[in-house]
């Protein structure tokens, strides 16, 4: 597409600049816009006939399900890991009893959601690049639209909706694991008082951080998963394209995930103003 | 993914006139003429230039389609005239635009101009929905079968039928097991339970080809359906398509650019060059053709011709 445009623009005067400074910008709004348009029209086939009730629970249970070992594992070692680094600080100021709460409330805002989309990037994401792209370039997908089947009903709705339900579900399994790995570091390790890291915890977290951190699990799911489903559905050519494509999904959305993060945060910021 | 013509004629072979200007005579295209020798031509008569009536010879018909895909003029008014219940060959070379041409036929791609006249209707206005409905009557084979790789072989045979219809599970798997009984696959043990990638080649073209035909389609289409296959299994294909062209009694076009192949099951041949249908006709009528490009493919090809101008390819039509 954009090399058409490039061959096709006018090559004088004032025109040739034109071509030459729009040619990027062109790709950059046909980029946001082809996602934009894919993101719609998923959205406008999850309310059109035929619904088809196992894929979205198929894609469910492979993003949610099949990603569970590894977010336990980790959940885990990050939660672990930040109450050490958290203790380290504290320590400073004797304040070592303010661990839990201090993890629990990044867990909580920032490392459960982000952590959680990262890897599901890396696991789902890459894997939804893979399988669509090799359906596109085994004609599968094209099989589909001479069965008069929606090729973005059939593959990408699923796809997009699984991951925006499960997220945030997974988010909070993350939250879990990652709070208990800060809890045994700090007790069993470092010999924090029981009752004041769950104590200080409690008062200082919130139903409403979780809110925070599941409305930004939820977006970041949509994220992911439409770069997967771009990426992969958009594939020409043969297996090193696959394998190309796989490789933009994985670093497009993990990079929406994290600029994302900053401009969610700001904006929940102003929604959910912090009590003290 | 098709690429502009590579190689372009020189024209003077080109205007060379050809056997006997033909069929579509008096579309006004531009040097290349069409040569198709006389033959039954029942659907002749109606004026050129206007949509013809549906006649019983012809399921499809083609006139003056055009597409271009950015820089690159892919189709340049191609016409076609599909038989029904024949076999119907499009040979051309790599990049001419064949797989562009077949997935017009199905409505896939949009023209830029012409007309696709499938049992008289034109397809080319056709929404979506009405797009849906037109494809129940087609099946395709794709090249490599295109199976769904996350369903086994019942559901990809099957995928037709639930998409399109509620039908109980006994009656599905009724015309599933009809239908691997009658392609021969029902002997292979436990196939039914079996994913494509545990399918051989062959196997799981026949399964492709069994999901094509399983909502009873008019017209199947083949794409290049013996590339990348041995002398032995390209037979088998061949024989797989003269079956299914008897047996369900299915208009067939198949495009190819195995010559061999072409020349042993075709009852029509229709030579894509240049984004035109530079001749149509029978396989003998093809072989005495003297149309350079024509010949080009058919020499290379390493046919020969034997007295009757019949192709002397090793299992001659019976």
């Amino acid at each position: 597409m954009a090399e058409a445009s490039i061959d096709t623009a006018p090559r004088r005067g004032a025109l040739a600049v034109g071509a030459l400074l729009g040619a990027p910008v062109r790709s950059v709004f046909g980029f946001f816009g082809d996602h934009t348009l894919m993101l719609f029209s998923a959205f406008a086939y999850l309310f059109r006939r035929p619904f088809r009730l196992r894929l979205f629970l198929d894609q469910m249970e492979f993003v949610g399900v099949g990603s569970l070992p590894i977010i336990i594992l980790v959940g885990f070692f990050s939660g672990a890991v930040s109450a050490q680094q958290t203790i380290r600080a504290l320590e400073i100021f004797g304040q070592e009893r303010y661990v839990g709460a201090t993890v629990g409330l990044s867990l909580a805002l920032e490392l459960a959601p982000v952590f959680t989309a990262l890897m599901i990037t890396a696991r789902a994401g890459s894997g939804m690049a893979t399988e669509l792209g090799s359906m596109r370039i085994t004609e599968q997908i094209d099989a589909l639209t001479t069965f008069a089947v929606s090729p973005v009903q059939y593959l990408i709705t699923p796809r997009i909706v699984a991951s925006i339900i499960m997220m945030p579900v997974m988010t909070m399994v993350f939250n879990i694991i990652g709070l208990f790995g800060a809890y045994l570091y700090s007790i069993y390790l470092k010999q924090i008082d029981v009752g004041a890291f769950i104590e200080y915890f409690r008062y200082m977290t919130d139903p409403s951080d979780y809110l925070q951190g599941g409305i930004k699990a939820a977006v970041f799911g949509a994220a992911l998963s439409l770069a997967a489903c771009y990426q992969g559905f958009n594939v020409r050519g043969g297996a090193k394209e696959v394998g190309l494509a796989t490789t933009r999904a994985v670093v497009a959305g993990s990079v929406s995930v994290l600029v994302l993060d900053y401009f969610l945060s700001d904006m929940l910021a102003t929604f959910f103003p912090y009590r003290s | 993914m098709e690429t502009a013509p590579q190689r372009r004629p020189s024209r003077g072979s080109l205007a060379t006139p050809a056997v006997v200007a033909s069929s579509a005579a008096g579309q006004d295209e531009g040097a290349t003429r069409k040569t198709a020798p006389p033959q039954k031509r029942g659907g002749e008569g109606a004026p050129p230039g206007k949509p013809e009536e549906p006649t019983d010879q012809y399921q499809i018909r083609v006139r003056g389609l055009n597409k271009t895909f950015g820089p690159q003029h892919v189709l340049r008014g191609v016409d076609l005239d599909i038989e029904r219940g024949k076999i119907n060959i499009v040979i051309g070379g790599s990049g001419q635009g064949k797989s562009v041409l077949m997935k017009h036929l199905m409505g896939l791609l949009k023209p830029d101009s012409g007309q696709i006249l499938v049992d008289g209707e034109d397809i080319v206005p056709m929404n979506d929905l009405a797009l849906g409905k037109l494809r129940r009557k087609f099946g395709m084979v794709f090249q490599y079968a295109a199976l769904f790789d996350s369903q086994n072989v019942v559901e990809n045979i099957a995928f037709p039928l639930i998409e399109r219809y509620h039908l109980s599970r006994e009656e599905v798997m009724t015309r599933v097991r009809d239908l691997l009984k009658r392609l021969d696959l029902a002997n292979v043990g436990g196939i039914e339970q079996k994913f494509p990638a545990e399918l051989s080649g062959g196997q799981r073209k026949r399964v492709g080809l069994a999901r094509a035909l399983i909502d009873r389609p008019k017209i199947l289409l083949y794409d290049e359906p013996t590339t990348g296959l041995d002398p032995v299994a390209t037979k088998n294909v061949d024989d797989m398509i003269l079956q299914t062209s008897r047996d369900f009694g299915v208009t067939s076009v198949v495009i190819s650019h195995d010559m061999a192949s072409t020349f042993r099951i075709a009852d029509k041949i229709s030579m894509l060059y240049d984004g035109k249908i530079l001749i149509t006709g029978t396989p003998a009528e093809l072989m005495r053709s003297a149309h350079a490009p024509l010949r080009e493919f058919i020499d290379m090809a390493g046919l020969r011709r034997d007295e009757d101008g019949k192709a002397a390819a090793p299992e001659a039509r019976k």
